[in-house]
């Protein structure tokens, strides 16, 4: 199938009082329609702003971003008002991304007010049906935000996404909030309207777990720069970037049978401003040398498998 | 009574009152712990994790929570009969909690090394000098340069911030530490971190820690016991063993269930059906009844009591066999 979505060395970057901050700097990437991308990595590693820049929250600072094959990195202001009917995104936290005075069903027919062409007793309607399609009772249309659990909240964030039909959204940690049994419930919510829908999601989340359970393909990002990616399956089973395979390790698992011993990294994330051209995970990395202060490239070390470190063979090649 | 047990909680109650209703937070919870041993307490939002957690320190807000009954012995000693005087000496003391968020626990206009020496100097006979060279030495503990010292939480990131909160709660040695979520502020490389670091200085403390969170996965990695909690009642207790190759309670299982797995190739997670009761309105019979698979009228009209399956594996529901059939 054709891609939705492409973006090409998008840049994202802060000014603050000590320099430029590289919040993105230079991803590319592509989802074919239809499909997941996960986006993962830590706080800070500018998977939020990757996707508020697609949604054009945030103006980029360099790079083109492509929808359907159209280039939409400078949209007018009317191209823009069809652009975010065709591209939403779901919040992290249901608590603080709800209006507290609006009720159920006003803050589900809110985009479509703002979007027009509709009705009073139409986008009533529409409501109740979006109520239905996302699990919401009825009973709750006049219900406030303060007086529904985090899941049900959770479900009006999915309802508004999806009020005016969207082909595209950005899930912004949907279920980082939420407790794990509820967690499940709003995942599988999820997965079945992408197939009622054919939705197209780009998955941002740090719960590595989750992202494995939704994604098709997996960005793995690192201050900006996407490290690894691949299929998510080929990514777990053949994890190749150092970062990456650290990440992965320290995931805590639920079974105590299978504790495999977590990949140790010294330090903490280095800054964001103005950062070295080298390898940005070199501070870290146990494998650093001369060749990382290089910059470094995105390469295909196998079909649809991507990674960028210079050792990447080395250390694999001794791993085995 | 066992001398192993550093702290025995027998049947707490504790309510919190509002305007019109009364909110059951903590229904007759029994839990104990041996020296050294960490045991894991799971369970999901308003459970009343944090509560059991604070009714121990004696630091539930005040006027509206309520320790209605029960008893929480500390080395053969009642603390909820103790005056505040006496207790000021235990907390901080003998028994120190981590609390949740790091970014708030600290006090953002006093230095770090500071709020570390208070500790020490509160209870201990320690000039200021030597409370100093003390809170420097756990700041060097938990993996952060003395020279940092006098340093403001604000130049700290997260992970750091949590250390010191580690640092704060470890200083005077304590025999009991409650961990209210530590790690869950933090990214997974740096809970590794965390988590690691805890393991090691319970290690050579030989401290008991209770160990306060709703992931499976921190729990497989660091606990020795874990109880399941469930609207303020302990369905299911047990070694790490028997809550994760043998869990027997309906909840439990469910819990389990709903976890996207690493190794599973499945397209669809078997979530719990519904939500937790409302705590200010239980049901009669089982808490988790209107939730369960199996629930019968007997589940609808009385509350399960707590069975022991197999030494030390406690499960509190009716239907015991049938769910371990299937």
């Amino acid at each position: 199938m054709a891609d939705l979505l492409e973006v090409v060395d998008l840049k994202k970057y802060f000014k603050t009082g000590s320099g430029m901050l590289h919040a993105v700097d230079g991803v590319n990437f592509s989802i074919e329609e239809g499909k997941t991308l996960g986006v993962v990595g830590e706080s800070g590693c500018g998977k939020s702003t990757l996707g508020r820049t697609i949604l054009h929250l945030l103006d980029s600072t360099g790079g083109r971003i492509f929808f359907e094959g159209k280039d939409v990195t400078n949209p007018s202001k009317r191209e823009l008002g069809r652009l975010r009917k065709e591209m939403q995104i779901i919040f992290q936290d249901p608590f603080s991304s709800l209006n507290p005075r609006m009720s159920v069903s006003e803050a589900i027919k809110y985009p479509l007010k703002v979007a027009g062409g509709m009705s009073s007793a139409e986008m009533q309607k529409q409501a109740e049906k979006l109520m239905d399609v996302v699990g919401l009772a009825s009973r709750y249309a006049n219900a406030y935000p303060h007086e529904l659990d985090g899941g049900r909240r959770q479900r009006i964030g999915i309802a508004r996404a999806l009020a005016l039909n969207p082909k595209f959204i950005v899930c912004d940690e949907p279920v980082s909030a939420l407790d794990v049994s509820i967690q499940a419930q709003v995942l599988n919510l999820m997965l079945d309207l992408q197939e009622e829908r054919k939705l197209t999601y780009m998955f941002v989340t740090h719960d590595l777990s989750v992202v494995k359970y939704i994604s098709d393909d997996i960005l793995v990002m690192y201050l900006g720069e996407v490290v690894e990616k691949a299929p998510s399956d080929e990514l777990f089973a053949n994890t190749l970037h150092p970062y990456s395979k650290a990440l992965l390790s320290a995931i805590p698992v639920p079974d105590i049978h299978n504790i495999t011993p977590v990949i140790p990294l010294r330090g903490e994330i280095t800054s964001p401003i103005d950062p070295k051209p080298g390898c940005r995970f070199m501070a870290r990395c146990p494998y650093a040398d001369e060749a990382c202060k290089k910059k470094q490239k995105l390469r295909e070390l196998y079909p649809g498998h991507f990674v960028s470190c210079c050792k990447c063979e080395a250390i694999n090649s001794t791993a085995n | 009574m066992d001398n192993n047990k550093l702290l025995e909680i027998k049947n707490l109650v504790v309510q919190y009152e509002s305007d019109d209703s009364v909110v059951h937070a903590v229904n007759g919870v029994n839990l104990s712990f041996r020296s050294g041993e960490t045991v894991g307490l799971v369970g999901e939002t308003g459970a009343g994790k944090t509560t059991i957690a604070r009714s121990i320190l004696r630091i539930l807000p005040s006027p509206q929570a309520e320790v209605v009954s029960g008893e929480i012995l500390f080395e053969g000693e009642d603390l909820l009969k103790l005056s505040e005087k006496e207790m000021r000496k235990i907390r901080g003391n003998k028994i120190a909690m981590i609390f949740q968020d790091p970014m708030t626990a600290l006090n953002p206009i006093e230095r770090v090394g500071d709020q570390i020496a208070e500790a020490i100097s509160l209870h201990n006979r320690v000039t200021p000098a030597e409370a100093e060279e003390r809170a420097i030495k756990m700041l060097e503990m938990v993996g952060i340069p003395g020279s940092r010292y006098s340093e403001y939480p604000h130049q700290f990131s997260g992970g750091m911030k949590q250390r010191v909160v580690i640092a704060m709660a470890l200083a005077c040695k304590p025999e009991l530490l409650l961990a209210d979520e530590p790690t869950t502020a933090l990214d997974v490389t740096i809970q590794a971190q965390v988590l690691e670091l805890m393991k090691a200085l319970k290690k050579q403390l030989n401290s008991c820690v209770l160990m306060i969170t709703h992931d499976l996965g921190v729990v497989a990695s660091i606990c020795d016991s874990v109880a399941v909690i469930y609207a303020g009642e302990i369905v299911e207790y047990g070694s790490l063993a028997d809550i994760f190759d043998y869990a027997s309670h309906p909840y439990t299982k469910g819990l389990f269930a709903s976890l996207p797995k690493l190794n599973s190739k499945e397209r669809r997670l078997k979530p719990i059906k519904g939500l937790m009761p409302d705590p200010t309105n239980l049901p009669k019979g089982c808490s988790f009844c209107e939730r369960c698979g199996y629930a019968k009228d007997i589940c609808r009209e009385k509350k399960p009591e707590t069975i022991e399956m197999s030494p030390g594996h406690y499960v509190k529901c009716f239907l015991i066999e049938e769910v371990q059939n299937g």
